[in-house]
């Protein structure tokens, strides 16, 4: 176990000189190009500064310079690996603002697409968390049933990765017909599979002994920093937006807040978090089960609703529950077709200032494994 | 007391550490002999044929210029401003400027660009299209050497063709432009060539 | 002396020994092969992928390629390395792995060199490669490099020792540290190998337990010391990148690749001189004959590089301070505990 040592009574009166290492944007395990300056001492890390920046694609500015309808796509692009879950908080919020809301069945498929992409953002986390702790094979395993979901969104809406799907006032087009029975292999497949990286992983004696106590974040400093998402609920606080403040059909469904509980080392730690990604995922699956149930099998349009000119008054701060987070947008529209300001509140930039706080005093190796277990993709910190 | 229970958790470690190494490599030695899931693309696996790209894939954009009537909604569509379009005035006695239904042409589309360099395939230009002339194909193998040839030029006219039409197109403009004056003159209908 | 077929053959002169020197050689090459393919295939099967198809039917000259690819890359130097250590420290570290092949067996009839103290000689040469890994690592002018080095000089070093402890119960039972004593004192069918107590009359089950500690010890160490999942953190590729060979390319980088191919097969040979009871066939006399031997012996020393290897795509890594419990505080211990109660046995009968 890992205990947050104090150097200088270690190393006493002997002079040293920190060592500045610079785990650089091209690293295999900074999750995209994220650039940290680590001082060290020997092995111990004494501070880390996240150096961000290097994906910024000036999305922001670009949202001024689209329609609402163009702005989707790359409201996508911000977090890529879960496209669907970004889209929902614009949407709604826009939405909101023209007073619109779509039909049950609409938000049932809204509700299950989210569902999906987050159980596929959690596999990426818990694959590359398994490999920056040197385990390769959970992250094939885990990919592998990665596929079998996108191929369902792929046959839903063309694309694998960046849908485009959910449209202000509807979606893109209608589900296809073998949808209910394609949702079904999924949420067998992914029980088994879970089953078997509880096994190969996460109960696995070296693995425990690499993330347990490591990275604790307590409640207090977490709620203080503004994170949110399974890094909030790993420490102890069940804060989770679809019970906070539901938005689509979210209060009609019955599923439990994941919350983490010390399983095998302390609360808030590097195990809880990628435990309570786990515990997730099941809750995702339950949740699609219930929304199937509320898609009656007669096909709507889905684009009826969308209205022909989009443009709201108004300023509003929608959020949703992504994935890593509280995902929220800051949108300002002035009755124009294109929006005055559109401000993303992205989940992983804030999570990922907490790191110099939870990392002093741990070994180097550690770091890494608090970095992966945060989760954090640099789309979406750099927007 | 304590100390009973360090020695306690100290072969207990070991053991969960035997004893989880075991499980792990019992799962691995599963998938050692199991199914595998490769698909070995492109020797002994085509997506197109077999059905793996879905019947609605949004991979390669299609002009159907027998149908596009110049109205430029696709190109107001595009986020990235990936499409360039420009028309010609058709003139209304031209025998040329009718499609192949039948209907009749208001407008040459003279140039039909689509920079699949830039394309995100958002599928927004398929949407507005009132007679549904450009859509998603299902290719996706379209990759090139040089970065000019994914600059596509749909449109089929030819520099001749398009001097040609743009000429009419000027002379009926002209004209246009020196009807009025006769018109508050005579107090007559000048003469229009194409009541006769 | 006597057991090697080819002085018998062209006599006791330089040409012969030669010869002997040779065919390790080419044993370690073809070796060298067949684990690099093996290692793909593996990792791929237990992935649910297929591995390398294209080059040749399944794959089977993927190894070729490879080869073929390292030996045209370029060779670069870092321009503040330290030349002459950069340069020979891949070499060294090749030559401590290939010097043990010395004294590994092949059967009765063909050991290189049969010293009277070969697993001692086996042994303290490959540790030749704790000495060309720091220096790869301090020459390469690099943060991560250095990083690498130190860890792996002490992982290395730390799991000597109760490799050593294991080592030394297993000579108090053959009462020899020469390779061919001990596999001879294991002839018979496999109840005789030292995994299940050795040689003797019933009381030898006293052994078991305690042999069985130091197999699993043993094999242990052996991981660590061929720097294999889960104990390659010196060149731990999710943190440290490439750990102590970042900065080599090319024919350098190659010779780091086949010295820890080469290292797991010495590892891998050992296990089966001391407990798995090297070239005797499990069946008694039957397909015992000195071809048959050779057979015997390379098939357990590879069934124990598909240990490795299964191993590796297996389990986490381990992080250096718990690499340092692991060895100091549990699997010392159970090897002194074990090497006491052998020879408390040993010495009672």
């Amino acid at each position: 176990m890992s205990e947050v040592k104090d150097v200088s009574v270690v190393l006493g009166q002997v002079p040293t000189q920190h060592m500045k290492l610079n785990v650089g944007p091209q690293h295999p395990s900074t999750h995209g190009v994220l650039r940290l300056v680590v001082e060290l001492e020997g092995e111990i890390v004494v501070d880390v500064t996240p150096v961000i920046g290097y994906l910024h694609r000036c999305f922001e500015k670009v949202a001024e310079q689209n329609t609402y309808t163009q702005v989707v796509p790359y409201v996508d692009r911000m977090d890529y690996v879960n496209s669907m879950n970004n889209e929902l908080p614009f949407v709604l919020g826009v939405e909101k603002m023209l007073g619109i809301t779509p039909s049950e069945r609409i938000q049932a498929i809204r509700v299950i697409c989210a569902e999906l992409n987050r159980i596929a953002s959690h596999q990426i986390a818990v694959a590359t968390f398994g490999m920056d702790a040197g385990a390769f094979t959970p992250f094939l395993y885990l990919f592998r049933d990665r596929e079998k979901i996108l191929w369902v969104l792929e046959k839903l809406s063309g694309s694998r990765l960046l849908y485009n799907y959910i449209r202000i006032g509807g979606l893109m087009r209608d589900i296809y017909p073998a949808f209910k029975d394609d949702l079904r292999d999924i949420i067998k497949t992914v029980r088994e599979t879970n089953e078997e990286i509880n096994n190969l992983l996460n109960n696995n004696k070296i693995f425990v002994e690499r993330c347990a106590n490591i990275g604790i974040l307590p409640s207090d400093v977490a709620i203080n920093y503004g994170c949110s998402g399974p890094m909030l609920r790993a420490s102890g606080v069940p804060f989770d937006l679809r019970r906070a403040d539901p938005y689509l059909i979210y209060d009609k469904l019955d599923f439990n807040i994941c919350v983490g509980s010390g399983t095998v080392g302390t609360v808030g730690d590097s195990w809880d978090r990628n435990w309570v990604r786990m515990l997730e995922m099941e809750q995702s699956l339950r949740i699609i089960e219930q929304a199937m149930e509320m898609i009656p099998d007669a096909s709507e349009d889905v684009r009826a609703g969308i209205p022909k000119r989009i443009a709201p008054k108004g300023e509003l701060y929608s959020r949703a529950e992504n994935p890593k987070g509280e995902l929220g947008f800051y949108i300002v529209g002035d009755g124009k077709a294109k929006p005055v300001r559109v401000k993303g509140r992205s989940p992983c930039y804030v999570n990922l200032s907490v790191i110099p706080e939870i990392s002093k005093g741990y070994m180097f190796a550690d770091l890494i494994i608090i970095l992966g277990s945060i989760d954090i993709v640099l789309g979406e910190i750099d927007r | 007391m304590e100390n009973q229970n360090k020695i306690k958790r100290y072969f207990e470690g070991i053991w969960t550490g035997v004893y989880t190494v075991l499980v792990g490599m019992a799962i691995t030695w599963k998938h050692l002999w199991g199914h595998k899931v490769t698909m070995q693309y492109p020797d002994k696996f085509d997506p197109l044929k077999t059905g793996f790209i879905p019947e609605f894939a949004r991979n390669r954009l299609f002009v159907d210029m027998d149908k596009c009537i110049g109205c430029a909604i696709c190109q107001k569509d595009c986020p990235i401003d990936c499409i360039e379009i420009e028309t010609i005035r058709a003139s209304k006695e031209d025998p040329e400027a009718v499609f192949p239904s039948g209907k009749r042409m208001s407008l040459w589309v003279s140039k039909f660009d689509i920079d699949f360099a830039k394309c995100m395939c958002c599928n927004l230009c398929t949407e507005n299209c009132p007679e549904d002339c450009i859509y998603m194909t299902r290719e996706f193998e379209f990759s090139d050497y040089d970065r000019m040839k994914l600059l596509y030029h749909f449109s089929k006219m030819t520099p001749e063709k398009i001097a040609e039409k743009q000429k009419i197109a000027e002379e009926e403009k002209a004209k246009k432009a020196a009807a009025p004056k006769q018109a508050p003159a005579a107090g007559q209908k000048p003469d229009n060539p194409k009541t006769e | 002396m006597e057991s090697n077929f080819i002085l018998e053959l062209i006599g006791n002169n330089i040409w012969a020994y030669l010869v002997t020197a040779l065919i390790p050689l080419i044993f370690v090459v073809i070796y060298a092969l067949v684990a690099i393919l093996g290692e793909l295939k593996i990792a791929s099967w237990v992935q649910d992928r297929l591995g390398p198809m294209r080059t040749g039917p399944w794959g089977i000259i993927q190894p070729v390629a490879e080869v073929v690819k390292l030996l045209q890359k370029e060779d670069i130097t870092p321009r503040n390395a330290n030349k002459p250590l950069f340069n020979t420290a891949p070499f060294i570290v090749f030559t401590g792995s290939f010097a043990a092949f010395a004294a590994i067996p092949y059967s009765s009839k063909f050991i290189p060199a049969d010293i009277n103290i070969g697993v001692f000689y086996i042994f303290a040469v490959s540790s030749f490669t704790v000495i060309a890994i720091l220096m790869g690592g301090w020459a390469s002018n690099n943060k991560y490099s250095v990083l690498g080095a130190l860890r792996s000089a002490s992982q290395m070093i730390s799991y000597e020792i109760p490799t050593c402890l294991s080592i030394i119960a297993i000579a108090a039972l053959a009462n020899s540290l020469s390779v061919s004593h001990i596999i001879n004192a294991q002839s018979g069918w496999f109840w005789n190998w030292n995994l299940f107590g050795g040689q003797g009359p019933l009381y030898k089950f006293l052994f078991i337990p305690f042999t069985l500690i130091l197999f699993l010890v043993y094999f242990v160490g052996s991981l660590a010391e061929a720097n294999r999942n889960p104990f390659d953190i010196p060149e731990g590729e999710s943190e440290i990148v490439g750990g102590y060979h970042t900065e080599y390319s090319a024919m350098k980088f190659a010779m780091f690749y086949f010295a820890e191919y080469a290292n797991m097969y010495v590892v891998s040979s050992m296990i089966t001189i001391l407990f798995l009871g090297g070239w005797n066939s499990p069946f008694g006399n039957f397909l015992n004959s000195p071809i048959w031997q050779a057979v015997w012996f390379i098939g357990k020393a590879m069934f124990f590089v598909f240990v490795q290897l299964w191993i590796r795509w297996t389990l986490p890594r381990v992080r250096v301070d718990q690499l340092m419990h692991i060895c100091w505080k549990v699997m010392l211990p159970a090897a002194f505990v074990s090497l006491i109660f052998i020879s408390l046995l040993g010495v009672i009968n």
